[in-house]
């Protein structure tokens, strides 16, 4: 009772610790800029696909293809950024709403063109693969892996936040950015590469999350309800809030599977009704 | 600047903006509007069913105009109270009551019912949050009417809905003069009364509502009850419009309460324009003959290229096709002498 | 000169009239309703390369009359556009044949069209067993479920296997299977231990492997939508060691559709399914399908039981223009179609005179690497396969 009751934690943490690591840049991103970014799945699935091409068509090993993956979509993120997205950044929510939504339809339609409407395949390299025995329980080795990367980047990305000046810059421009842009920060930088590093996070996540969450055109849609739901229940502007959210999300999701799964689908979604209700700004969010 | 060019400014700043009342009044172009599906009726006797789904869609977004044009709650889950209105619709005709007016009353009851009981779970929070609860409250809808197949077919959807004779005299015909017909006159209806509604001092408090709700209070108006107040009504309308596409279909599908009726609904409005009420029966139109223009063409590319124009619309013409009409004739009426 | 006018007046008149008849006689039209784009456009893309195969092998004239097709794109599950659709094929462009249809509520919001206006269905794939029921025109030429399912049964009770945990996705069609499934197991002497229903768009299936490994059963019989479902599902299923823990892994051919087998890859291997066509079948008819198929298609894709039913189809459909010798009537043609019977390259089919659903083999198969390539290898069959619903 008690080792499976410890492995459907231990599942549930890997799947929330994906989930997280996509859907921090977005949470950033709106406490930032103040921009619902829809199309925030989108940078996950060019990462994804960038990781599928670089390994299938040059060879690339699965480890090396990571880092290139965040790497291409922070680029595509600066790229969209300094286009496309400043431009409303003093639009209305709902402005916001329907550019991000389109932009996801043209990924969408973009990727589905390139790649096919299928899934894509991936290969993990041998010692990712299989089970490993710890403590008495069997671990995935690759969820392992998982949960090890996102510690440890949870953990370089909080000391970013605290300890360098940059993260003091976006920390202060997330309070109050006309205050921040008073005091000289430059807060065009500032946005341009925090959306980038958002965005290359969301890319590593989505090549990191082949294996688990599966990768076709649609993904940005599909996972769409996940990222908010991530966001909104651990409020925006915070490394924290989604972090939290995130692990209680996946661990609620997966126990909700394991011990009543007639009513599985519903607990997320329920869980997630009642902390807006009880916590309308999301966990670490702050009222406006 | 000297004082007396400031209040020269100020003074054709005024005379720029034009503030209207609203003026329960028809003018001519809204007469001609309505002259068009009738118009069509008669020229395009091939395409009917696609009009009808066009008007019923229309009817559709103009439920979501008034929360989002009017009040402005963003919501990406409007098409569950269109489900709740379809399966009422639906199940009271496969069980044996194919009546259909009376269906549509049932409908629009059930739909209101739901929309009043979510309005107290959206009314919480702010932009983000509302725009989550709607998104949930659609999903679990749609999970829930999985789950109960046994009552609504589930997947493969609810089918033996026999419809009676409209008004004892009309049958519903293969191609779609009937359905056409009962649509446009139930638009109508409740269209004039919806205008009625939105040119009415409730309908200019809505408005306040989505300018400054928190202003509101300080002039008295409660911004919680007619909150709750125009969800209800809008989540009738649109159980009316899911009637509706169930009553003339014959037919009731899981998607009636997907989230991409919902998210395309959204794209709809906006095209035409929020907060005109009109601007939601074009986008609707706009839309859907687009759609079945361009898939025929190449289906994959539709998505590409409503992306594209959504875009376009969003950095280069907010107000969707009325907002950019409205400033065209203004300018042209701007520079007459 | 008045006369030799009228003469003429009438020759025109008459030349006029015959050439109106012979291009009323023009061509026979077959409306495609299916899904070429959304999650669902492989659906799509199989069926009309079936189609394009069929009419490559056999020309697009029969019995003096070309062949026209038509296809629609429905998008995906959307009902009323369906219904909208056979309804415009069947007013406005006055097809002779309702033809594709990959998903049930799209077939059945359909069906009543085709009652209305006297029109020929042939499903081409749509899998629930009432759609035929639905329509008297109606006459389906791909599977059921319950069809594939039940020999599954069958086979696993006979090699020794007594206890089965259900694992099915929570739509109507899982439903189907989960019950057909259990009713053909209980009457061939095999016990179902437990069952779970996965909700449908479950990207997560660590829980539910996690509960079957506790249960320990002799095999597990899933059923999930094709796609990321399968491929999540099997990954999980050899990650979490079920295979070497000595559970076997059943499912209806669904889950290792040949057009994604390659896709899964090797977790694949192994795998034993039943279903009434694999890409590896050995016929001489399956060759010719295959080597016309690529030249089609390209190479790159691979012909899988979507688009051997559409080729199936288009022969049905060959097969009553040419009886009828061009003169489609409805009524007629729904009596020639309930006799039909051909070798498809699946294998012998027919045409059951009673429902109108097919009867054919299906095959045991097991995933094996050949070539580079994974493939349903066949090694026993069920023949004349009716579907036990009806």
């Amino acid at each position: 009772m008690l080792t499976s009751f410890a492995g459907v934690l231990f599942d549930g943490i890997a799947y929330g610790s994906l989930l997280f690591l996509i859907s921090v840049g977005l949470s950033v991103t709106m406490g930032l800029m103040n921009f619902i970014n829809l199309a925030h799945g989108a940078f996950a699935m060019l990462g994804g696909y960038l990781a599928v091409a670089l390994m299938n068509n040059a060879g690339v090993p699965f480890l090396a293809c990571l880092p290139l993956a965040f790497l291409g979509a922070a680029a595509a993120g600066v790229v969209l950024e300094r286009l496309l997205f400043r431009r409303l950044y003093e639009a209305s929510h709902l402005d916001q709403v329907l550019f991000s939504i389109g932009l996801t339809f043209m990924a969408i339609a973009g990727a589905s063109y390139v790649w096919g409407p299928g899934q894509q395949p991936v290969r993990l390299p041998d010692f990712l693969r299989g089970q490993v025995h710890a403590a008495g329980l069997d671990l995935g080795a690759y969820r392992l892996f998982l949960i090890a990367l996102v510690v440890a980047i949870a953990g370089a990305l909080g000391l970013f936040v605290a300890r360098t000046r940059f993260g003091a810059q976006v920390r202060a421009a997330v309070d109050d950015r006309h205050a921040a842009a008073g005091l000289g920060i430059h807060v065009d930088r500032v946005f341009c590469l925090t959306f980038a590093l958002g965005s290359g996070l969301a890319g590593l996540g989505g090549a990191l999350g082949i294996d688990v969450l599966g990768l076709d055109p649609v993904f940005p849609v599909k996972y769409l309800v996940y990222f908010l739901l991530v966001v909104t229940v651990g409020g925006t502007g915070t490394i924290k809030g989604p972090l939290v959210a995130a692990l209680l999300l996946g661990v609620f999701d997966v126990a909700g599977k394991y011990y009543v799964p007639q009513v599985g689908a519903f607990v997320i979604y329920t869980l997630m009704v009642l902390m807006l209700i009880l916590f309308p700004a999301g966990l670490y969010g702050r009222r406006a | 600047m000297s004082a007396q060019d400031r209040s020269a400014g100020l003074e054709r700043a005024a005379a720029t903006t034009i503030h209207r009342l609203p003026n329960a009044r028809w003018r001519r172009p809204e007469a001609l509007f309505w002259l068009l599906p009738v118009a069509a009726f008669f020229l395009f006797p091939g395409y009917l069913v696609l009009g009808s789904q066009v008007l019923i869609t229309g009817l559709f977004a103009v439920s979501l105009d008034l929360i989002l044009g009017y009040a402005g709650i963003v919501s990406l889950g409007h098409a569950a109270f269109f489900g709740v209105g379809a399966y009422t619709a639906g199940l009271l005709a496969a069980h044996g009551w194919g009546e259909p007016l009376s269906g549509l009353a049932a409908a629009a009851t059930a739909a209101g019912a739901a929309g009043f009981a979510a309005s107290f779970l959206v009314m919480r929070g702010q932009d983000l949050a509302r725009l989550m609860v709607t998104l949930g409250i659609g999903l679990m809808l749609y999970e829930a009417a999985n789950r109960a197949a046994f009552v609504t077919g589930g997947v493969d959807g609810l089918s033996g809905v026999t419809m009676w004779k409209l008004l004892g005299l009309f049958e519903f015909d293969l191609g779609g003069r009937t359905a056409y017909l009962y649509g446009l006159a139930v638009l109508f209806a409740i269209f004039v009364l919806l205008r009625r509604l939105v040119n009415s001092p409730f309908g200019l408090s809505l408005r306040g509502i989505r300018e400054g709700g928190r202003r509101m209070p300080a002039i008295g108006a409660s911004v919680r009850r007619r909150e709750i107040a125009i969800f209800t009504v809008s989540a009738a309308v649109a159980g009316v419009a899911g009637a509706l596409l169930a009553q003339t279909t014959q037919f009731v599908g899981l998607d009636t309460l997907g989230f991409q009726r919902s998210a395309e609904l959204l794209i709809m409005l906006v095209l035409g324009g929020a907060g005109r009420l009109y601007g939601a029966l074009i986008g609707a139109a706009a839309f859907i003959l687009a759609q079945d223009y361009l898939s025929g063409m190449n289906p994959v590319y539709w998505q590409f290229w409503i992306g594209l124009l959504l875009v376009a619309v969003v950095l280069f013409a907010r107000g969707g096709i009325l907002g950019g009409l409205s400033a065209a004739t203004r300018r042209i009426a701007g520079r007459a002498p | 000169m008045k006369r030799a006018n009228i003469h003429a007046a009438i020759a025109g008149v008459a030349l006029a009239a015959a050439a109106a008849g012979a291009a009323a006689q023009g061509a026979i039209r077959i409306g495609v309703i299916a899904e070429f784009s959304g999650p669902f456009a492989e659906y799509g893309r199989q069926m009309q390369n079936g189609i394009k195969t069929y009419m490559k092998q056999h020309g697009d004239t029969v019995a003096g009359r070309k062949i026209e097709i038509l296809f629609k794109d429905t998008t995906g599950p959307a009902p009323d556009v369906a219904k909208r659709l056979a309804q415009e094929l069947v007013t406005r462009d006055k097809v002779d044949f309702l033809a594709g249809f990959g998903l049930t509520p799209n077939a059945l919001a359909a069906a009543p069209v085709a009652t209305q206006a006297k029109v020929p269905m042939v499903i081409m794939n749509a899998a629930s067993s009432v759609i035929t029921t639905r329509s008297p025109y109606v006459v389906r030429v791909s599977m059921t479920l319950p069809q594939v399912t039940a020999p599954l049964a069958q086979w696993a009770a006979k090699n020794g296997i007594r206890k089965v945990y259900t694992l099915v996705a929570d739509y109507a069609p899982g439903i189907d299977a989960e019950e057909a499934f259990r009713k053909a197991f209980a009457a061939a002497g095999g016990e179902v231990v437990d069952s779970v229903r996965v909700p449908l768009k479950n990207p997560e299936f660590a829980p539910f492997i996690q509960r079957i490994k506790d249960t320990r059963p002799e095999a597990v019989f899933i059923f999930v939508p094709a796609g990321e479902q399968s491929i999540a599902f099997m990954k999980g299923f050899n990650e979490r060691g079920l295979a070497q823990a000595g559970i076997r892994l059943i499912a209806t051919g669904d889950l290792t559709d040949d057009a994604v087998l390659d896709a899964i890859g090797e977790v694949s291997l192994g795998v034993i399914t039943t279903f009434h066509y694999s890409a590896a079948h050995d016929s001489p008819e399956n060759k010719a399908f295959l080597k016309t198929y690529a030249e089609v298609s390209g190479p790159q894709v691979r012909p899988n039981f979507m688009a051997v039913a559409a080729y199936d189809g288009m022969a049905a459909i060959y097969e009553v223009v040419k009886k009828l010798d061009g003169r489609i009537d409805a009524d007629r043609a729904i009596e020639i179609l309930k006799g039909f019977k051909t070798a498809s390259p699946r294998g012998p089919i027919a045409i059951d005179p009673q429902t109108r659903d097919i009867v054919q083999t299906v095959y045991v198969r097991r995933v094996q690497k050949i070539g580079g390539e994974y493939y349903n290898v066949e090694f026993d069959r069920y023949p004349n396969v009716r579907d036990p619903g009806k």
